[in-house]
């Protein structure tokens, strides 16, 4: 990460708790992370680890116990919902699952943003929405359903209604999760087309170590709460700390636990 | 008896901030800013889902609820020599009670379970988020065509409850049991009254219709995203309607009649 470059995604002193039923769950205790503009940055860690919790707190879906976070400038978890709307406009989400609406087709979903903010004439909202569709090669699928698609081509379809408004900033949740070798890679070269020719600033949430550090310009792993590793690809790759290690390498034993805590074993069984 | 008051208690804080959850939700959907020229296509679309699709229900059981209720009135009428009151009672039992009632019962079961089990998985499948992120107020886009539109169609499939069963009605009583068809209808007439029984039962339709829909897509809007939630959302929603209209029958009635003539 250059000097240069202003973070358009800066979280500060973040700490977040979740209530359970047994009490609050700490989640992130003063986390500090900065997104530079036009990069694409990996956030990654074990599953459980709160990863999409930090994609929810970006987007201003939940707020944060304390801490702040600033999208292109502005603290987000101040803002009016009328305010966090507007600002929504420039984010897209791609959703593990695509999130596609199951009541409508494939036009009918690529469209819809249009449809929601803008009063282009229906020649003009079909001309964008092919155009969407011929950059992730779905324009064929055009008039199929959505349960007529492939999970893989869900994820492009998502894609593509994500991108549609020009978003500055989009974040990826999972994106490579239950893919085959070939949705993967596809999605892989989207994914840096789309940051490259739409001028994009990508969040990668992933726990996909080499298909992650293949795009990322800037990669963070988080561990319980906090940033145990930080850097570009290829210096975290020869990141000496055993906790880095055991996540990069996929090491059963090692600082993580394979076992959730529990009282001692012995005990239980008697 | 320490642990029995805590449940009491708990249970009652958890009731109490449902009832407040509720009615903000329902607030911020009434509030909630449309967008002018996708009312109708929305509101439309809804209103074929929970009114057209739920008619064939609707009408099959009322008509073989008004043939109920006209052999027992004429079993009970023809033993005190009045079986050509059949027509009367019928039309008073099925447009003052019975059509709000069992529409509205019928209205659960069918379109309010409907609504939440499906916006129930679109939270589940995140659909709900992902249009919040797209910055579109679910509220508006989803909860209120469906609110809406279950308010608007429960009157009119009460109506249609109403004509059907006085029609089915008719077949047991004229067609089968050979009451005379001059005095079903003229005994009918003179006895039901448009403002007090009929008017009535629509406005008790209007209530049921809206409290239905609220549960529903209130149900489906809180479901736990996963299949256990949408699950017992979907059952929330029929026992709650149901018990609620029952309920507020027995409120809206009092009210109509004052509590009946003691004197």
């Amino acid at each position: 990460m250059s000097d240069r470059d202003a973070p358009i995604v800066s979280v500060q002193g973040l700490h977040f708790a979740r209530e359970g039923e047994d009490g609050p769950r700490v989640i992130y205790q003063d986390l500090y992370l900065d997104v530079p503009e036009h990069a694409i940055v990996g956030i990654m860690g074990p599953s459980g680890t709160g990863k999409t919790t930090l994609l929810q707190l970006i987007t201003g879906q939940i707020l944060p116990s304390s801490g702040s976070i600033f999208v292109a400038g502005k603290e987000i978890t101040h803002l009016s919902k009328r305010a966090l709307f507007k600002m929504r406009r420039d984010m897209g989400v791609l959703f593990q699952s695509g999130a596609l609406f199951t009541d409508l087709n494939v036009f009918e979903n690529v469209a819809f943003p249009l449809r929601e903010h803008t009063q282009l004439p229906e020649e003009m909202i079909r001309d964008l929405v092919l155009m969407m569709l011929e950059a992730v090669g779905l324009r064929g699928v055009v008039d199929l359903n959505v349960d007529q698609l492939s999970g893989g081509m869900k994820r492009r379809v998502a894609l593509a209604r994500s991108v549609i408004l020009g978003p500055k900033i989009m974040m990826y949740d999972e994106p490579f999760s239950g893919q085959d070798p070939i949705s993967r890679g596809v999605l892989l070269s989207l994914i840096q087309k789309m940051n490259k020719a739409l001028n994009l600033t990508s969040i990668i949430i992933s726990h996909d170590v080499l298909e992650t550090a293949k795009i990322a310009d800037y990669i963070y792993i988080l561990y319980s709460g906090r940033i145990i590793g930080k850097g570009e690809p290829e210096a975290l790759l020869r990141h000496n700390s055993p906790l880095v290690r055991q996540f990069l390498e996929g090491n059963p034993d090692g600082p993580i636990c394979f076992h959730y805590p529990a009282k001692d074993f012995y005990e239980e069984l008697l | 008896m320490k642990a029995g008051i805590q449940w009491l208690g708990r249970a009652g804080i958890d009731f109490c901030q449902a009832v407040g959850r509720s009615g903000l939700f329902l607030l911020s959907t009434l509030l909630a800013r449309p967008k002018w020229r996708q009312i109708w296509p929305l509101f439309s679309l809804q209103l074929y889902r929970v009114g057209i699709l739920s008619l064939l229900i609707i009408l099959l059981s009322a008509v073989f609820i008004g043939m109920v209720v006209a052999l027992q009135g004429y079993n009970t009428l023809q033993k005190f020599g009045a079986a050509q009151e059949v027509g009367q009672l019928l039309a008073l039992s099925v447009v003052r009670e019975l059509g709000p009632v069992v529409s509205a019962l019928l209205f659960a079961g069918r379109a309010g379970s409907s609504l939440t089990a499906e916006i129930g998985l679109m939270r589940a499948t995140e659909q709900i988020t992902s249009m919040e992120i797209m910055a579109v107020d679910p509220l508006w886009r989803v909860v209120s065509p469906r609110l809406w539109a279950g308010f608007v169609a429960l009157p009119l499939l009460t109506i249609l409850f109403n004509l059907t069963a006085i029609y089915g009605g008719h077949l047991v009583a004229v067609d089968w049991l050979g009451v005379d068809s001059g005095a079903f209808w003229s005994n009918m007439q003179s006895a039901v009254s448009f403002r007090e029984d009929i008017l009535n039962g629509i406005i008790k339709s209007l209530v049921f219709g809206f409290v239905v829909s609220w549960v529903s897509v209130y149900q489906g809007f809180y479901a736990e995203p996963n299949a256990a939630g949408v699950s017992n959302a979907t059952t929330k929603t029929v026992v709650y309607g149901s018990l609620l209209v029952l309920a507020l029958d027995f409120v809206l009635t009092t009210m109509m009649i004052g509590g009946g003539n003691h004197a």
